[in-house]
């Protein structure tokens, strides 16, 4: 029985770092568990949720379900911004379908609008990520389009960082459409759907606008990044769509790389999905992406469009109702082991397209594959169109000018004034 | 068969100088033991009790006797303890004859070998009630026994009791052995043996003694003769009896009132006047009242409220103005070089340690005892004054106010910079680097109201550490350490960090340490990854541009060490420490650098840093698979669903770590790591499923591995379950029924003591969680029907546990957690038997009032889930 070491630990920690990397590890790996079961949890929520703002994709299941907390009676653009709080905890194809439901995708410009001197707002876009930005209690969470998170960040939006002092109302969260641009890591607002927890879905362009421009600034949100706000925002300028405001967006110097510009009509409602209020322009000058690449990178010598397989062997685009642009033998689904639902690429060959009101008369497709499962949507009809005429006819620039002067002329008061 | 004599030549052939001789006698042994079991170990124990026989021959019979009773392997253990059970009634009993026989053989040695056989047996034995005259047959007449036999029983006395449980053995004979041993050590006794073997067995025995120390006639028998021990003339018998004081100190602490004034007077004496061997023990019973009180203390949290169930008695505070210079005193007794040798303890070492303790126990009362001591002695011409000034205001650090220390650690800071670079004594530097260490982890920090580091000495602090960082090995890692606590204060300094304008001298520094040459000395290597490392941590962005700098820099030295040379054992040792560190370092990096903004940046560097952490585990150390592991957990956060590239040559490791029972952290790493990896790929983990599940199922059915790593295993079935949702479908027959038997196990486990119901915690927490990630995995998938069969058991299970009233809080919000992702998933199906569940209703409510927020949180949720599931 040999006696008992006494030795204690002498001028050490009495904790290794090794120790230490190892409990920061455990610690890390629980709390990411316990967000990733939070996440799934609050799932349910939202699913419910998505039935208040009758979704189409909603199992029929799940629609019988009662739906206790969710106040379906009120105000409808309430019931809208509580979704996109809940929502803030989705993920997988659920959070892909609804993200993209809820932004506003601009079509693409085939022609020119009317009066665009008159009801439109023009801007240049940032180069980046289309994103939402959603800040409520103490932080502040941006997710791109397909619901994946972007940054998890404290900012100096209302409610958007754990900030002694400053704690508003635990209901005031906001939610700005943003696009973020790499280069000077600053969110660029380019809407605003919620501030303060006061809803503005319901509110014109012209005052979302406003409203914009002139409460963002006072939060700090455009100050240089400090502890409390790890971004900078930035409210991109829009222009009435006039000679002198297309002139600005177009060639004008901004701190951010251009990538087209976007045409708002100043009287539409933030509308959900796609819209032919805003539209999307894009030329050589203003962006570095006119035509569509492959995954490589590379401009495709044919144009690839993603269409969408319907039971009846139709491809379609995705509009709200899909145009149809051709039809598939049953034969040829088969051995391509298509199943409805399916997204489906294909090249436009030397045939073209050819439509008429909106219709396709004729399109010269061939098969591809299948599209690749991160994509959830088929193309628009404005996106097949548009880069069908960027690689034959496309609206120049010179066209939008040449219309607006054009309205100019005829919103001159007549020469001749007419008598009773 | 084998005869007797071939028995004895074998044994002393496998104790031959011969090598060949030697394994071909091993051999032989090996193969008689598992031809015939019985005969081998009859064998064995009638050469052990066999006078006749060379004392040699018989001291290997026992020790081969004692390895097959006993193993350090949980699951060996086992093996032979039923392989002794089965054995038959009649060679168990000439077995036991033979060890008895031999506690009375002339041989020491000998009887000492079958004392500790026999307590193996005895191990074995009492739990299943056999061999139940043991102990009345040990003691049946003591009294009369020769001195040597006297002594061998009470040996064997000691051993049982460290060898079995105290519930095993009833009272009438635990009072029968104390009565023999407490005699034994008695005055009266007037062989030496006996008494220190009495001595050493009472050390054993105190866990027994429980029924005696409560009973005031028979507790102070016992004290007075251990305390009459400490002063035996024979210094073994002085230190043994110290050592009962030792471990008394700490098991029946509340007793002692009444013997602390005597104890006191006993420990002085030896720490003035004994051996050192006896000194050592005396100051080691003050350090155990300090952790006792130290503890106490802590549970009060400040405040006495009379309810805790062990109060504090203030000893420590009482004995401060006596206790407090016999500590200073041992402080001036150092040894010229201690802070060179790793092994060395002395009384030096052991009063500063205990001094700490005190300061710690007693808080601001210590520091006016302390501070004339400092004042007189800092400036003395003997370093070993200078030295003892130093150490004692180091010690003292840690437990008084800020308050009350502030102004002094202010005027003390300039003098101790000036001592680092100045001082002539090695020793004198090491103690003041140290010190600057201590003052920097208590008294600098975003808590401390008044900075002792402020602009003005910040530069001249940085400065000196840097240059102490170029002295001897020993003086050198301690700077890093004091470096080490200096980054720490600053952890959550926000934006601005005062550190940011030294941040590249810093690391710059601490590389040049890290190549030091004699870098491996004192741990110095070890102690400047760990100061860059926490440099790291609490860097800030603004830094993070040199941080980035650093990536290449240590992926470079990484690659060095995989580059292959021949090396000895003892360089390669060393590499796969520095690969240890390194991979530390790029974890702690990683970790730093790989979110926004510098995610993009920084993750240009992860396929090459996957390379080489692969590299890495192609190298054998347990230390470096862990880190490298540990990284990779790290990057695949970071790195999210593009961590799938690395998977095809990655999941090999991934395996191997799995695998890897004996080094029982790599394979709970590897279990957190895949936790990791489900998170960060999610569907894409589904081909490695099968491989993952099917090791972890077989992990799960080991008795090989360490038990700590099973509650991790089931977590991550909801990891798994999580990530690829319905798909787990497959694995469902295995997981649940293991599931279902652990949970019965834990529900009831009712802790023995604390750590078992620490354990039995965490098992419930994982199976918890396993089933939270099952059902909300399977939530809204047509299978989900396949989980209803299940639901009446897990419900069970969540009742029992709340039955059991004692989870803790991380249980309790999982188990309510668990109760709504029941319902959620369920739905209707389930609605009755929730209904039906107490948890449903009290411990819902008792979780809905919490005031812990995240539980109150998880009630709320399910309380929400059950409506649903029930107004169906």
């Amino acid at each position: 029985m040999a006696p008992h070491d006494l030795r204690r630990p002498f001028k050490r920690r009495p904790i290794s770092d090794q120790q230490k990397r190892r409990d920061l590890s455990l610690l890390r790996q629980s709390q990411h568990r316990s967000d990733a079961q939070q996440r799934a949890r609050n799932l349910a929520s939202s699913v419910i949720s998505l039935q208040s703002s009758s979704s189409p994709d909603v199992d029929p299941e799940t629609l019988s379900e009662p739906m206790p907390d969710v106040d379906t009676t009120g105000h409808e653009s309430e019931a809208s911004s509580f979704d996109i709080r809940q929502a803030s905890s989705l993920r997988g194809p659920e959070a892909r379908k609804w993200f993209a439901s809820q932004l506003m995708l601009p079509e693409w410009m085939i022609d020119v609008p009317e009066n665009l001197s008159r009801d439109w707002y023009v801007l240049a876009r940032p180069a980046g990520k289309r994103c939402f930005v959603v800040s409520a209690d103490g932080t502040t969470v941006s997710r791109l389009r397909n619901g994946s998170v972007l940054h998890h960040f404290p900012s100096a939006l209302p409610g958007g960082a754990r900030k002694k002092g400053v704690s508003g109302p635990a209901q005031s969260y906001s939610i700005l459409d943003c696009i973020f641009h790499e280069a000077d890591q600053t969110y660029y607002v380019i809407d605003m759907v919620c501030w303060r927890g006061y809803s503005l879905y319901e509110c014109t362009a012209e005052f979302r606008f406003f409203w914009l421009q002139s409460k963002l600034d006072e939060t700090g949100a455009c100050d240089p990044p400090s502890f409390y706000h790890k971004f900078r925002f930035s409210v991109v300028p829009f222009y009435n769509c006039d000679q002198s405001g297309l002139h600005s967006a177009y060639t004008g110097s901004l701190p951010y790389v251009k990538d087209g510009l976007l045409l708002y009509n100043k009287h539409a409602h933030y509308h959900t999905g796609n819209t032919p209020l805003v539209l999307i322009w894009k030329d050589e000058r203003c962006s570095q992406y006119v035509i569509d690449t492959d995954n490589n990178g590379q401009v495709p010598n044919q144009q690839h469009i993603v269409l969408g397989l319907q039971d009846d062997g139709k491809i379609v685009t995705s509009d709200d109702p899909p145009v149809v642009v051709n039809c598939l033998n049953a034969d040829f689904i088969k051995q391509s082991g298509l199943s409805p639902g399916s997204l489906v690429r294909f090249a436009i060959g030397d045939g073209g397209l050819n439509c008429v009101d909106g219709k396709f008369e004729k399109a010269d497709l061939q098969y591809i594959s299948v599209s690749n499962r991160a994509r959830a949507f088929a193309d628009s009809y404005s996106k097949i169109m548009f880069q069908y005429m960027a690689r034959h006819s496309p609206v120049k620039a010179e066209d939008l000018a040449s219309v607006i002067s054009q309205e100019n002329q005829q919103d001159k008061p007549p020469e001749v004034e007419m008598s009773d | 068969k084998l005869v007797a004599m071939e028995v004895t030549q074998l044994l002393l052939n496998a104790q031959s100088i011969d090598g060949t001789v030697r394994k071909h006698a091993e051999e032989n042994l090996k193969l008689f033991q598992s031809q015939n079991l019985a005969g081998f170990l009859l064998s064995l124990a009638g050469e052990l009790a066999n006078d006749e026989k060379p004392v040699d021959s018989r001291k290997l019979a026992g020790l081969v006797l004692k390895n097959a009773l006993d193993a350090k392997e949980q699951h060996r253990k086992y093996e032979l303890v039923q392989r002794w059970l089965s054995l038959d009634m009649a060679t168990k009993t000439q077995i036991r004859a033979f060890l008895l026989k031999t506690l009375s053989s002339p041989v020491p040695d000998v009887r000492s070998t079958a004392s500790q056989v026999i307590a193996k047996v005895a191990g074995i034995e009492l739990p299943q009630n056999q061999w139940p005259e043991l102990v009345g047959s040990l003691l049946s007449n003591i009294h009369q026994l020769p001195a040597h036999v006297k002594q061998a029983t009470l040996e064997t006395l000691g051993y049982l009791c460290e060898e079995v449980s105290p519930d095993v053995v009833e009272q009438e004979h635990v009072n029968k052995i104390l009565t023999a041993v407490v005699q034994g050590m008695n005055s009266a006794e007037g062989n030496n043996d006996v008494r220190l073997a009495a001595t050493r067995a009472l050390y054993m025995a105190l866990g027994f003694a429980q029924a005696n120390f409560n009973n005031d006639m028979e507790r102070d028998y016992i004290m007075r003769v251990v305390c009459e021990a400490t002063l035996s003339p024979e210094v073994k018998i002085r230190q043994a009896a110290f050592e009962c004081l030792v471990s008394i100190a700490s098991t029946y602490y509340e007793k002692l009132a009444h013997y602390m004034q005597d104890i006191f007077n006993i420990t002085a004496k030896a720490v003035r006047e004994d051996d050192e061997s006896v000194a050592l023990q005396a100051i080691e019973f003050w350090s155990s009242i300090c952790d006792e009180e130290i503890d106490i203390l802590e549970e009060y949290g400040g405040e006495f409220t009379g309810d805790s169930d062990v109060p504090c008695f203030y000893f420590t505070k009482q004995a401060l103005p006596a206790l407090v210079p016999l500590l200073l005193e041992t402080l001036l007794k150092q040894e010229e070089d201690q802070d060179l040798d790793e092994g060395a303890w002395n009384i030096a070492m052991a009063g500063g340690t205990c001094l700490g303790l005190v300061a710690r126990a007693v808080g601001d009362d210590i520091v006016p005892h302390v501070m004339p001591f400092i004042e007189e002695k800092i400036s003395k011409p003997d370093w070993r004054e200078r030295e003892a000034a130093t150490y004692a205001f180091g010690s003292i650090l840690e437990g008084p106010s800020p308050d009350k220390l502030m102004t002094i650690v202010n005027a003390a800071l300039t003098f101790m910079l000036n001592a680092l670079t100045k001082d002539p004594s090695n020793h004198v530097k090491d103690t003041t680097a140290w010190t600057l260490g201590r003052m920097f982890e208590f008294l600098h920090g975003s808590t401390i109201e008044t900075p002792i580091i402020t602009q003005a000495n910040c530069q001249q602090i940085i400065t000196v550490l840097i240059q102490t960082m170029k002295d001897a090995p020993n003086v050198a890692e301690k700077a890093c350490g004091a470096l080490y606590f200096l980054a720490q204060g600053y952890e959550d300094i926000g934006p601005n960090s005062p550190l940011t304008p030294f941040f590249q001298e810093i690391i710059q520094s601490l590389l040049a340490v890290a190549h030091r040459e004699d870098a491996t000395e004192s741990r110095l290597r070890t102690a400047a990854y760990e100061a860059l490392n926490e440099v790291v941590r609490c860097s800030t962005d603004e830094t993070s541009t040199m941080v980035l700098q650093l990536v290449p820099v240590i992926m470079l030295e990484l690659h060095n060490t995989l580059e292959g040379e021949k090396l000895s054992s003892d360089e390669r040792e060393k590499q796969n420490e520095l690969q240890g560190l390194l991979c530390g370092c790029l974890q702690v990096i990683i970790q730093k650098l790989g979110s926004e903004p510098t995610k993009y940046v920084f993750m240009q560097h992860a396929d090459q840093m996957m390379g080489l952490f692969l590299r890495v585990f192609g190298c054998r150390s347990a230390t470096a698979h862990e880190e490298a592991m540990l990284a990779i957990g790290a990057l695949a956060y970071a790195a999210g669903p593009d961590f799938a590239k690395y998977m095809p040559e990655f999941y090999k490791y991934l395996e191997m770590g799995l695998q890897n029972f004996e080094e029982y952290q790599v394979c709970a790493v590897t279990v957190g790591v895949i936790g990791d990896i489900c998170r960060a790929l999610e569907d894409k983990i589904l081909p490695y499923c099968d491989g993952i599940m099917t090791q972890l199922l077989k992990d799960l059915s080991s008795n090989q591995l360490h038990r700590s790593v099973k509650p991790p295993i089931f977590s991550c079935f909801g990891d798994i379950a999580l990530a690829i949702g319905e798909n787990f479908e497959k694995y469902i027959n295995y997981s649940m029924p293991m599931l279902q038997s652990a949970a019965e196990l834990s529900a009831h486990a009712s802790g023995a003591d604390d750590e078992m119901t620490e354990y039995t915690n965490s098992l419930r927490n994982g199976i918890l969680e396993a089933y939270s990630g099952i059902f909300q995995g399977f939530k809204n998938s047509p299978k989900t029907q396949l989980l209803i069969p299940y639901a009446p058991h897990i419900l069970q299970f969540l009742d029992s546990i709340y039955m059991e009233k004692d989870m803790d809080e991380v249980v309790m919000k999982t188990a309510i957690g668990v109760l709504g992702d029941l319902a959620d998933t369920l739905g209707s199906h389930v609605g009755g038997l929730i209904q039906q569940s107490v948890s449903s209703k009290e411990f819902l409510n008792e979780c809905l009032s919490s005031d812990d927020h995240t539980i109150k949180e998880a009630a709320e949720w399910a309380k929400h889930a059950i409506t649903r599931a029930i107004s169906v």
